[in-house]
């Protein structure tokens, strides 16, 4: 009696350790390789090729690029506020890693089942602007100075709404509870109800990670590379890293909230496919879906984007939020 | 939890390690200057910043707290019910009359003087 009881405790906890590697690995790879699909799928769409001259079809480019960032100078300005200078891509890479703690991506797979996963992942994004901020505060360059104000205020615009606009999901199922988000669309995927809701999710999401049309950071016309100008190196691979971990983050997010996480058609012998084959079908398309919008959406002008953000996506989110709770009190 | 979290740690601090080790090191005339595409800088990195950044800065910090209620407004829904409903459209109303007021006095307006002034004469009234 014992004896099992001590095993299955060791297997349960063994268990743990592997699925939390797994993740980690899993996360990390994957956005690394995403670096690929986006450089491949954006040639393919802008009718070029696109790196594919590493290994079959280009694959092996991000190993390529690995390589070449972890030998390259590690460098940190003299003009530089040395620590903060360092401090900066850290963040960037940790909170967006560590948000990932909390996706369910199947059952029995996910890092920890926490009952205010929902908040966890709003407190973790809302974390990425000390990265922007300390990076272009310590770097001492213009343009850098420039490129952080400009991520921070746009950070900090967009997260107001994107907290508001999942509380709508939060509504129809009275919980923070990840796990029990996607329990609750065994009926339905919310994508059908809280449609506004996930518009402006998406929108916030991209805007979050600051990617185009939402760049602006960035702009390199006008910021050479805004916040990270300063950065090389590994460093730099760490901020670039963690954009890409941002946009798994968002599909992963957007998956598990809108689009049934990993449930799938239980008809056939569709039923027989592991879950998690649907959580990562569903998160590439949407990971094709936000490549896709960078390859055709040109940048807005800052003000205009900082008008949207307030003038639209705020008040919309808020009337969803109060329509969604009229339907769910009638 | 915890272990993804030391995980993730170690991850970075193997990222920040490696170039230390491998990456080789470079002394030329160039390397200690900001950089700015070639240009040899002038004046100080630390120069004064726009007004409306701290404005919206403000604004995050005061609809961002009140955001926060209505997270707290939303997962209780049921439980409070219409009662609940009436105080938060109260809340909400106030709210969105206070962005309305932003949005007249032209703070949410981030475009310069000048394009304003380009604005108006393009569009005449």
């Amino acid at each position: 009696m014992n004896d099992i009881g001590t095993s299955a405790v060791q297997s349960t906890w063994l268990l743990n350790v592997v699925n939390v590697v797994a993740i980690l690995v899993f996360v990390v790879g994957s956005a690394a390789f995403t670096t690929w699909v986006e450089r491949r799928m954006l040639g393919i769409w802008q009718d070029r090729y696109g790196p594919n001259r590493v290994g079959p079809f280009g694959v092996l480019q991000v190993l390529a690029d690995m390589i070449k960032l972890l030998w390259k100078e590690d460098w940190v300005p003299s003009f530089a506020d040395k620590f903060v200078f360092v401090v900066a891509p850290t963040i960037a890479m940790f909170v967006v890693v560590a948000a990932f703690a909390v996706v369910p991506v199947a059952p029995g797979i996910g890092v920890v089942d926490l009952n205010v996963g929902l908040l966890f992942f709003l407190a973790m994004t809302s974390l990425g602007v000390y990265a922007v901020m300390f990076g272009a505060y310590a770097s001492d360059n213009k343009y850098a100075l420039l490129g952080g104000l400009r991520a921070a205020a746009q950070m900090v615009s967009y997260e107001v709404f994107m907290g508001l606009s999942l509380m709508g999901v939060v509504m129809l199922t009275g919980t923070f509870n990840l796990r029990e988000i996607v329990h609750a669309q065994e009926d339905g995927w919310f994508f059908i109800p809280q449609f506004i809701g996930m518009v402006i999710f998406f929108i916030a999401g991209i805007a979050e990670s600051h990617r185009t049309p939402f760049d602006l950071p960035e702009a390199e016309h006008e910021l050479t590379a805004g916040f990270h100008t300063e950065y090389s190196g590994m460093k730099f691979g760490m901020f670039f890293i963690g954009e890409y971990v941002s946009v798994l983050l968002t599909a992963a997010m957007m998956t598990v909230l809108f689009f049934g996480g990993w449930l799938g058609p239980t008809w056939g012998f569709l039923a027989y496919i592991p879950p998690v084959f649907w959580f990562l079908l569903k998160a590439g398309i949407l990971v094709l879906l936000m490549i896709l919008i960078r390859g055709s959406l040109p940048r807005p002008r800052y003000d205009q984007l900082m008008a949207f953000g307030w003038k639209a996506m705020l008040p919309l989110a808020m009337v969803n939020l109060l329509i969604t709770a009229v339907v769910v009190l009638l | 939890m915890i272990l993804y979290l030391v995980l993730v740690v170690g991850l970075i601090i193997a990222m920040l390690a490696g170039p230390y080790f491998l990456g080789r090191r470079r002394v030329s005339r160039a390397v200690n200057e900001p950089y700015e595409c070639g240009i040899v800088p002038v004046g100080s990195a630390q120069y004064r910043v726009p007004i409306p950044f701290y404005l919206f800065a403000i604004f995050f910090v005061i609809f961002d707290l009140e955001a926060v209620f209505l997270y707290a407004w939303s997962v209780a829904v049921k439980e409070v019910g219409w009662a609940g409903f009436i105080e938060a459209l109260v809340f909400i109303v106030i709210l969105l009359v206070a962005l309305l007021y932003l949005w007249r006095m032209g703070a949410l307006d981030w475009r310069t003087t000048r394009q304003k002034r380009d604005r108006a004469r393009v569009q005449p009234r």
